[in-house]
């Protein structure tokens, strides 16, 4: 499904503040593959997803999406086979316009725009229906502005707007990291619902290992802009926290961020 | 008395239809674009020069129009296209309009006194100017009005309030926001220079000047109108920029009468603006302020 051959990417190139971000990057999913992304801050998890997205251009490598070469398309461009959740809750909706148009905007995800009406009436019945079953007394509020959301229902809302029109990749970018722990969790349930069902391909970073870890068929970890570990199968299932940081201690030589120690 | 009220709302109309494309790209779009300076008075000199050479004065509105969604398109490009700050590509889609205004109109004012306007039909039945330009201007208004609800309701009038919300977001939806913000441009545009058009046959002459300072009636007619009669609804808050150009025209009118030197009207305009500008931070300053006396009285 996605095929990423010896991607590279170097922020601010010829400065003092030079940073390869992605060094050589290679990765294959095939239909149907949850992978989570794992690493310290700077490991270039969100780069990753970032380049595969089109947010910015690679300086080396290719991308392919279903056998399509993406690498030099825009952004807006590769959208329609993408699903995309970010980390802040408020990136993926439009604040000021209703949890309908929000909707219907996502929709109608890399279709042409035409003057027919923005939301019809047999759209806001789906909506409705699959409000209802987020459980978060959404289906009600169609009409409300989208800035009144809580943090945890505009997560929830983002993902359903990526998976409404099925995308052949879901992109999950420390889409719970913003969250309180209950409300994180219950996202990342409906995460687990929404793949499921409409069996997705699925890259998510987290910063979580034990998510990380129960999530997904496969796990990568990243380090200094390459990967550092990748588990799969029968290996990822009997994972330990204990042995996910040995593994990394013996590819990298030592932990260096506070954050993969806390977590 | 009546005089004077009937002109300030006549003009106020006229003015309305400018506003209005301001607030797409204030509001809407979150730019806040220089451009229209320049495209009110090419509206007014594309007209001006159509209507000295005989042409039907619809056919020169419609074009003065289509010359503003040109300008609207220039700017949107500089933005987009060759990634210039947005403030910048006005101004210097404004400063082009300069010459190209010149260019046009063949002299910095030209007068079309006696000559066919888009009001004549009414005057010659015998209505006063006034009236016949509030008829006009109210009428083209609420169809403006109403077209733009209606655009706005539509995908791609969605994707357009989107990009002004979200940028990040409607290009993950695979929308091409350059295009969007271009699109909204060109419609601003469009209908600054439909005003322009309308206000130079109102006065009889088109001006090279006329455009100085409209950016800042443009805002303060509609903090006026958000003010004043602002609601939740879409198309509530098209019909409160109307009325807040309105209001504004009454409230210069008053000013006016009130011993105001005319030469003094843009100091006051842009004080007023100013103001209201910083109207949301200074409540929070006052509550601050308040809150710490309070503690202090305690």
């Amino acid at each position: 499904m996605l095929q990423v051959e010896k991607l590279t990417k170097i922020f601010n190139p010829g400065t003092v503040n030079e940073k390869k971000a992605l060094d050589c990057v290679s990765l294959r999913l095939a239909p149907g593959d949850f992978v989570t992304v794992i690493g310290g801050n700077g490991a270039g998890k969100s780069t990753l997803l970032n380049s595969v997205a089109g947010v910015f251009a690679v300086d080396g490598g290719r991308i392919l999406l279903e056998g399509k070469d993406v690498t030099r398309l825009s952004e807006h461009r590769r959208a329609s086979d993408l699903g995309r959740v970010f980390q802040d809750p408020m990136m993926g909706t439009a604040s000021d316009m209703n949890i309908e148009e929000n909707l219907a905007l996502a929709c109608r995800r890399g279709q042409r725009r035409t003057l027919r009406w923005g939301v019809t009436a047999a759209e806001r019945a789906r909506y409705k229906e699959l409000l209802r079953a987020l459980d978060l007394g959404l289906e009600d509020r169609l009409t409300d502005k989208v800035g009144l959301l809580s943090g945890g229902q505009r997560q929830a809302l983002t993902l359903l707007m990526a998976t409404l029109k099925a995308p052949k990749l879901l992109l999950l970018d420390e889409h719970t990291a913003a969250l309180d722990p209950k409300t994180a969790a219950k996202v990342l349930t409906l995460t687990e619902k929404l793949v499921s069902e409409h069996r997705l391909t699925t890259l998510m970073v987290t910063h979580n290992m034990s998510d990380a870890i129960r999530l997904g068929n496969r796990l990568i970890m990243m380090h200094e802009g390459k990967i550092a570990v990748e588990i799969a199968g029968d290996e990822k299932r009997s994972l330990h926290k204990k042995d996910l940081i040995a593994l990394f201690e013996q590819s990298a030589g030592g932990l260096d961020s506070d954050r993969m120690l806390l977590s | 008395m009546t005089q004077i009220l009937l002109g300030a709302v006549s003009l106020g109309l006229l003015w309305s239809i400018m506003t209005i494309g301001v607030y797409i790209t204030y509001r809407i779009l979150d730019i806040a674009d220089l451009s229209v300076e320049g495209s009110l008075p090419l509206g007014a000199a594309v007209a001006c020069a159509m209507i000295t050479r005989g042409a039907n004065p619809y056919l020169a509105s419609l074009c003065a129009l289509l010359a503003g969604c040109a300008a609207g398109l220039c700017t949107g490009i500089l933005h987009t296209k060759l990634k210039i700050p947005a403030l910048l590509s006005g101004i210097l889609t404004m400063i082009a309009l300069y010459s190209i205004n010149l260019r046009i109109m063949g002299a910095p004012n030209v007068s079309i006194l006696r000559m066919n306007t888009v009001f004549r039909p009414l005057t010659k039945m015998g209505l006063s100017s006034s009236v016949a330009i509030i008829i006009v201007g109210g009428l083209c208004a609420l169809a403006l009005i109403s077209i733009l609800y209606w655009f706005f309701g539509t995908e791609l009038g969605s994707a357009v309030r989107a990009t002004g919300n979200n940028p990040r977001m409607v290009r993950a939806q695979g929308i091409n926001t350059d295009n969007m913000k271009i699109l909204g441009l060109v419609l601003s545009n469009g209908l600054v220079a439909l005003s322009g058009a309308f206000i130079a046959q109102s006065q009889n002459f088109g001006d090279v000047q006329m455009g100085a300072g409209s950016i800042v009636i443009g805002l303060a007619s509609l903090i006026i109108g958000e003010v004043l009669f602002g609601g939740r609804s879409f198309y509530r808050r098209l019909l409160a920029v109307i009325l807040g150009a309105v209001v504004y025209r009454l409230i210069i009118a008053l000013v006016l009468e009130l011993g105001m030197h005319p030469n003094d009207l843009k100091l006051f305009t842009a004080i007023t603006v100013a103001l209201a500008l910083w109207l949301p931070q200074g409540k929070q300053l006052l509550r601050t302020v308040r809150k710490s006396m309070g503690k202090e009285n305690a």
